[in-house]
C-alpha cells in the first residue's frame, strides 16, 4: 500500500511538471505581449524593447521556462541588474508587473474565499444531491421520483449567472432579504460573512446537486439489483440498514471520484459566481487577468487549479482503496 | 392461530404477477405444495418456470408495489401473504432463510464475512457485538472452513466460490431456521464442491431439523436428496410426487420430457437439463389451455381442442402424487410406463 502511494506520489509529480511545460509553450506562443505591460500609456517601442530584455522576455521559450522552475525551488530576481530589481522569493510561481505583486500572493489572498466558497457549496451540494437521489431511487417509477428528476433536471440546465441574477435582483434587490454581498472572512464577521455567502453556496449547490441527484439515483438503482442487496434482505436486515449501510456503500465509488474531482475544480474558482457576487477569489482573478492580459498570473492559475485536480486524483484513487477492500487487498 | 393439521410449511394457490410496460407477467399460478420440517422438498423445471419467483415469494422478498400476490404461505402457522412486511422481515433470517445461486455475488463485496454474519446475529438477537462474533466464527467452523477465526477478517473476494457458498449457508442458518430454501445452491460451483456443499446442507438439516426447499435443474441432485419433488411448468405445478414416483411413476407428459433428457438414470449427470423441443411459453401471453400444449406430443390422444382451450386441473392421483393433465388415466400410466422404461434402462 505505502509503495503504491510512492509510486502514485512520483508519478503525480512528474505529469505536474509535464503539465507546467505544456501550460509554459501554449501561453508564450500566444499574441499577447507581456513586456508590453510593463509600462503605461506613454510607452515607447524603444521602453518595451528595454523592459523585455531587462525581464528575460526575449529568450528563447526553454530556456524562460527553465528559469520559471528554478524560481519555483529558488526565487528568482527580475531586472537583476537595473537600478530597481524585483524580487520574488521561493516557491516563486511568477510575477505580475500588471499588479507589481508576486503570483503567488495574489493567488494566496484570493484563495480563502475561494475555499470558504468550495467547501460550502460541496456540503449542500452533497447532502441535498445524495438525500435526493436515494429518495428518487427507493421511489423510482412514482410521481416523486419524476417531479425531483425533473426538478433536477431544471436546475442541471439553468445557467448559473441567470439563477444567480434572479437571486440577486429578487432576494437582494427587491425583497431586501439579504444585503448586497461584500466578502468578509468568517473570523472577522461571521453574520455578514454567511449573508454573503449563503447565496453563493446556494447557487452553486444547485447547479451540483442536480448531477448528483442523477448520480446518485443510477448508482443507487444499479447497487439495488445486486445479489448482495437481496441477500441483507434476505438477512432480515430493515429496509433503511438494507439502503443507508449495504447498497450506499456499494454505490458510493463513483460519487466520491466525482466529488473529488468536482471540489477540486472549485478551488481553482468560479469564476461566474465570485464575479456576480464581488467574491475576491481565484475565480475573480482569473476574470481579470484574463481582461488585462495578465499572463504570469493566467500561467499560475491554471497550474494551481491542475494541481489541486491531480492531488484530488490521487486522493480519490485512495479513498476508493479504502472504501472497496478488492482494491485495497488486490 | 396455529393449525395443528396444517403442515410446517404449507403454500396453497401461490399465484404472483408482474405488472410491466410489455404486459401482466403471470410468474407464479396457483402453485401449491407443503413440506414437514425435516424433509426437503426440490422444485425443478426449466428456466422462467416461476421457481425462484415462488421462492422468494415464500421469503417475503416481492416488492409488493412491484408484483401482485396472492394465495396463502403458511410457515408455521402464520400466513405470510397476510402479514406486513416489517413482521416478514423479522421471520426473515431467524425462522426462515435462502441461499442463492451465485456465492460470488451474493455476498456484500465491502464488508468481512465475519461482519456480515455477525449483523445477521444481531438483527434477531439481542446479543453483544463480541458475542455475535463468537457465534459467526463457530457458524463459520461448523460449515466446514478452516481456521475460521481468522477467515472472519477475510473479505468474500479473497475465498473460492465453495467457500463463499459455505460462508452464506452458515449466514443463513446462523440463527437456526426451520425452514431453507436454497435456489440453486450448487449451480455456479465445480462438480466436486457441488457435491460437499449439499452434504454440509444435509448434514446441517438432520442437526437442525430444517426443512428444506431446494430448487435446481439438476435431476441427479433430485434423485440424491430429495424427499418430494415440484414440478414447474410456466408459472404452474403441473406434477407434484414423492422421489420414487416421480422417476418411476411419473404421469405428466413435461415431467416424462425431463425424464427422457437426461440419458439413463446410473448416468444422470450435472449437466443442465436437455430442453424439450420448443420454447417455453410467454409469461405475459399464457396459452388459454394446457400451457405445455404447444410443447405437447401427446395431446393428439386427448382429442378435439381440449388441451387447447381449457386449463387442466391439478389431479390427485394418490395420497402424494398430482398431475395436471387432460389425458386419462390409463393413457397417462402407459405412456408412463413406455418412458420410464426406457429411461431406467429397460430398453437400451
Ligand atoms: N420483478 C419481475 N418483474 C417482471 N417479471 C419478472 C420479475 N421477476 C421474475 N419475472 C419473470 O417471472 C418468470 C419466472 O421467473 P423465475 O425467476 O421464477 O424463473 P426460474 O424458474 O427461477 O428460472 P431460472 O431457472 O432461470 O432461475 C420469468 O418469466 C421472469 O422473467
Ligand atoms: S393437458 Fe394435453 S397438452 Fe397438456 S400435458 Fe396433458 S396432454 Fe399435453
Ligand atoms: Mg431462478
Amino acid at each position: 500500500m505505502s509503495a503504491y502511494v510512492v509510486r502514485r506520489v512520483l508519478s503525480m509529480l512528474l505529469l505536474l511538471l509535464l503539465l507546467s511545460l505544456v501550460v509554459f509553450i501554449l501561453f508564450s506562443i500566444l499574441p499577447t505581449d507581456p513586456a508590453r505591460l510593463t509600462c503605461g500609456k506613454a510607452c515607447t517601442p524603444e521602453i518595451i524593447e528595454a523592459n523585455r530584455h531587462r525581464l528575460g522576455l526575449d529568450l528563447p521559450v526553454m530556456q524562460q521556462y527553465w528559469e520559471f522552475l528554478k524560481g519555483l525551488f529558488v526565487g528568482r530576481t527580475y531586472a537583476a541588474n537595473s537600478p530597481d530589481p524585483i524580487n520574488c522569493s521561493a516557491p516563486c510561481l511568477g510575477y505580475s508587473f500588471r499588479r507589481r505583486e508576486e503570483v503567488l500572493i495574489l493567488i494566496k489572498d484570493g484563495l480563502p474565499t475561494t475555499i470558504w466558497l468550495a467547501l460550502g457549496a460541496f456540503v449542500f451540494w452533497m447532502v441535498a444531491g445524495i438525500s435526493l437521489g436515494v429518495y428518487a431511487a427507493i421511489r423510482r417509477g412514482t410521481w416523486r421520483d419524476k417531479t425531483v428528476m425533473s426538478v433536477s433536471l431544471v436546475g442541471y440546465s439553468l445557467p448559473s449567472f441567470f439563477i444567480g441574477l434572479l437571486a440577486i435582483f429578487f432576494i437582494i434587490i427587491k425583497w431586501n432579504l439579504l444585503p448586497y454581498p461584500s466578502w468578509v472572512p468568517p473570523q472577522e464577521n461571521p453574520i455578514g460573512f454567511l449573508q454573503t455567502m449563503i447565496l453563493p453556496w446556494i447557487i452553486l449547490a444547485i447547479l451540483y446537486a442536480a448531477f448528483y441527484m442523477r448520480l446518485t439515483r443510477n448508482q443507487m438503482l444499479e447497487v439495488l439489483g445486486e445479489d448482495y442487496i437481496r441477500t441483507a434482505r434476505a438477512k432480515g436486515l430493515p429496509e433503511r440498514t438494507v439502503i443507508g449501510k449495504h447498497a450506499l456503500r456499494a454505490g458510493l465509488t463513483p460519487i466520491v471520484t466525482a466529488a473529488g474531482l468536482d471540489l477540486a475544480g472549485l478551488l481553482g474558482g468560479a469564476i461566474i459566481i465570485e464575479s456576480l457576487f464581488s467574491l475576491p477569489g481565484i475565480g475573480s482573478l482569473a476574470i481579470s487577468s484574463v481582461n488585462d492580459s495578465d499572463l504570469p498570473v493566467i500561467v499560475g492559475i491554471t497550474l494551481v487549479t491542475a494541481t489541486f485536480i491531480i492531488v484530488a486524483n490521487l486522493i480519490v484513487d485512495l479513498l476508493y482503496a479504502a472504501i472497496d477492500p478488492r482494491v485495497r487487498l488486490g | 392461530m396455529s393449525d395443528s393439521t396444517r403442515a410446517f410449511l404449507d403454500v396453497r394457490d401461490l399465484t404472483v404477477s408482474f405488472p410491466t410496460e410489455g404486459g401482466l407477467v403471470h410468474a407464479v399460478e396457483g402453485v401449491s405444495f407443503s413440506i414437514e420440517r425435516g424433509e426437503t422438498l426440490a422444485i425443478v423445471g426449466e428456466s422462467g418456470s416461476g421457481k425462484s419467483v415462488s421462492a422468494q415469494a415464500i421469503m417475503g422478498l416481492i416488492n409488493r408495489k412491484a408484483g401482485h400476490i396472492s394465495g396463502e404461505v403458511w410457515l408455521n402457522g402464520q400466513n405470510i401473504v397476510a402479514m406486513s412486511d416489517d413482521d416478514v422481515r423479522k421471520l426473515r433470517g431467524s425462522e426462515m432463510a435462502m441461499i442463492f445461486q451465485d456465492p460470488m455475488s451474493s455476498l456484500h463485496p465491502f464488508y468481512k464475512i465475519g461482519a456480515q454474519l455477525s449483523e445477521a446475529v444481531r438483527v434477531h438477537q439481542k446479543v453483544s457485538k463480541a458475542d455475535a462474533k463468537a457465534q459467526a466464527i463457530d457458524m463459520l467452523g461448523r460449515v466446514g472452513i478452516p481456521d475460521p477465526k481468522s477467515r472472519a477478517d477475510t473479505y468474500p473476494h479473497q475465498l473460492s466460490g465453495g467457500m463463499r457458498q459455505r460462508v452464506m449457508i452458515a449466514m443463513a442458518l446462523i440463527n437456526s431456521p426451520s425452514l431453507l430454501i436454497a435456489d440453486e445452491p450448487t449451480t455456479a460451483l465445480d462438480v466436486t464442491v457441488q457435491a460437499q456443499i449439499l452434504e454440509l446442507i444435509a448434514s446441517l438439516q438432520s442437526e437442525f431439523d430444517t426443512a428444506v426447499v431446494l430448487i435446481t435443474h439438476d435431476l441427479g441432485i433430485v434423485a440424491d436428496v430429495a424427499d418430494d419433488v415440484a414440478v414447474m411448468y410456466g408459472g404452474r405445478l403441473v406434477e407434484r410426487a414423492n422421489v420414487d414416483d416421480i422417476f418411476y411413476r411419473a404421469q405428466m407428459p413435461y415431467t416424462l420430457g425431463l425424464l427422457s433428457s437426461v440419458p439413463r438414470l446410473d448416468q444422470v449427470t450435472s449437466d443442465r437439463l436437455d430442453p424439450i423441443p420448443g420454447n417455453p411459453p410467454s409469461p405475459i401471453n399464457l396459452p388459454p389451455g394446457c400451457v405445455f400444449q404447444p410443447r405437447c406430443s401427446y395431446s393428439h390422444l386427448v382429442g378435439g381442442t381440449t388441451c387447447e382451450m381449457q386449463r387442466p386441473e391439478l389431479l390427485q392421483i394418490n395420497a402424494d402424487h398430482f398431475v395436471r393433465c387432460h389425458l386419462d388415466e390409463a393413457e397417462r400410466v402407459r405412456i408412463s410406463t413406455e418412458v420410464t422404461h426406457v429411461f431406467h434402462g429397460g430398453q437400451a
